[in-house]
């Protein structure tokens, strides 16, 4: 399983160990459906080195919340469990792949 | 998956969607609200060849009925996002995604100075799309900068999931809800610190954690970046190529002069050569 959906009870714990990777989405948002296959090949890509996590912001409106997203799809990175970098709106896999790689 | 997405229903985007379908390709066509088209708002035309004194309305019915009946496939709503993926190309529309394999622009002339702050904010209370976006400012207050003919509805639609709705635009909307105010105003500016607090519109200032901006269309290389440009029009080669494989363009996004027969002649170069360019790729 390379995305792992996550809830905003197993949150904490699943990003509180090295480099996550969280796209939050809807399914009411276009330009998320065109994330979606990135998060998958990334997810595959970086398996074993980053958590790659997507968060239903209509399940999961206090992680919405929380972290502040104001326009979907914003894609999150964590380290440790702590917020380093952001990204809003579609970018191609480049964009993601760079904050991964200087982080890794 | 289609083979050709002409992003434009005007004259260069029917004229390339109708010369696609001769070539066989599968076309799909993504235009907003006819009312924004440039061509529609023109009274009369007088110097395309053959219908001198037609309104731009008819003509521009008579080339959509053409496209139609060729068999192009038409979505309305607005591009918001073309992203390269190799082979193949993403365009989200809305709630909606497409997959197609080449992309002819044909978005007319985006009259789209950024307001002051628009950048700044994007994607931290500034948003382009209502339908993506809305859900997110239930019980907020957000202000709606009109300008295509569909935005008061977007408007409605917002105000209808909960949002506090302000709507801004340089003159009266048709079919906005009575309970949404109108702040006439013509460069309202976005204001705020990490996100937005308020839109200043004239000598108003509308407290607001959301803007939503909404115009005819996105401006090219918004959304594809990467895409050359020069003197504000897309740069493109005589096969109406831009620089980016699979890309191309017709008619007033490439420059002047902005006429009805150059558009419609570049469409036609634009969908004999986008089609002639998945031919190759299939044989390669």
């Amino acid at each position: 399983m390379a995305v792992i959906h996550l809830t905003n009870e197993a949150f904490d714990q699943a990003v509180s160990n090295g480099i996550a990777m969280v796209d939050f989405w809807a399914s009411w948002c276009g330009p998320c459906k065109m994330l979606a296959p990135v998060m998958e090949e990334l997810g595959n890509q970086y398996e074993g080195k980053v958590l790659v996590g997507k968060v239903n912001v209509d399940d999961e409106p206090d992680l919405a919340r929380r972290f502040g997203v104001m326009s979907i799809p914003t894609v999150v990175f964590l380290k440790d469990g702590k917020e380093f970098d952001r990204k809003v709106g579609v970018m191609p896999p480049k964009a993601f792949t760079d904050v991964l790689d200087a982080n890794l | 998956m289609y083979d050709i997405a002409v992003i434009g229903g005007g004259p260069a985007g029917l004229s390339a969607a109708v010369q696609a379908r001769t070539r066989g390709k599968s076309v799909l066509i993504v235009s907003g609200d006819p009312r924004d088209n440039a061509l529609y708002k023109a009274p009369q035309v007088d110097n395309y060849l053959g219908f001198w004194g037609v309104s731009g309305k008819e003509l521009l019915e008579r080339f959509h009925r053409h496209a139609i009946a060729a068999g192009a496939i038409e979505k309305e709503g607005r591009v918001l996002n073309v992203m390269s993926m190799g082979d193949t190309f993403y365009l989200s529309i809305g709630s909606e995604m497409e997959q197609v394999r080449a992309v002819i622009l044909t978005t007319g002339v985006v009259r789209a100075n950024k307001y002051p702050g628009e950048e700044d904010f994007l994607g931290r209370g500034v948003s382009y799309c209502a339908t993506c976006d809305g859900m997110l400012y239930r019980n907020k207050e957000v202000a709606v900068i009109g300008k295509s003919a569909d935005a008061p509805q977007e408007a409605n639609y917002l105000q209808e999931l909960g949002c506090h709705v302000t709507y801004v635009s340089d003159k009266a909307p048709e079919g906005l809800r009575a309970d949404i105010p109108f702040v006439k105003a013509p460069r309202p500016e976005i204001v705020g610190e990490g996100g937005v607090t308020a839109l200043r519109a004239g000598s108003v200032t509308i407290p607001c954690e959301g803007v939503f901006i909404l115009r005819p269309s996105m401006a090219p290389a918004d959304l594809l970046p990467g895409l050359a440009i020069q003197d504000g029009y897309l740069s493109v080669d005589q096969n109406m190529a831009t620089n980016l494989p699979g890309v191309f363009a017709a008619g007033d996004c490439t420059g002047l002069p902005l006429q009805v027969s150059k558009a419609v002649g570049e469409g036609l170069v634009a969908g004999l050569r986008a089609a002639e360019y998945l031919d190759h790729q299939s044989a390669s």
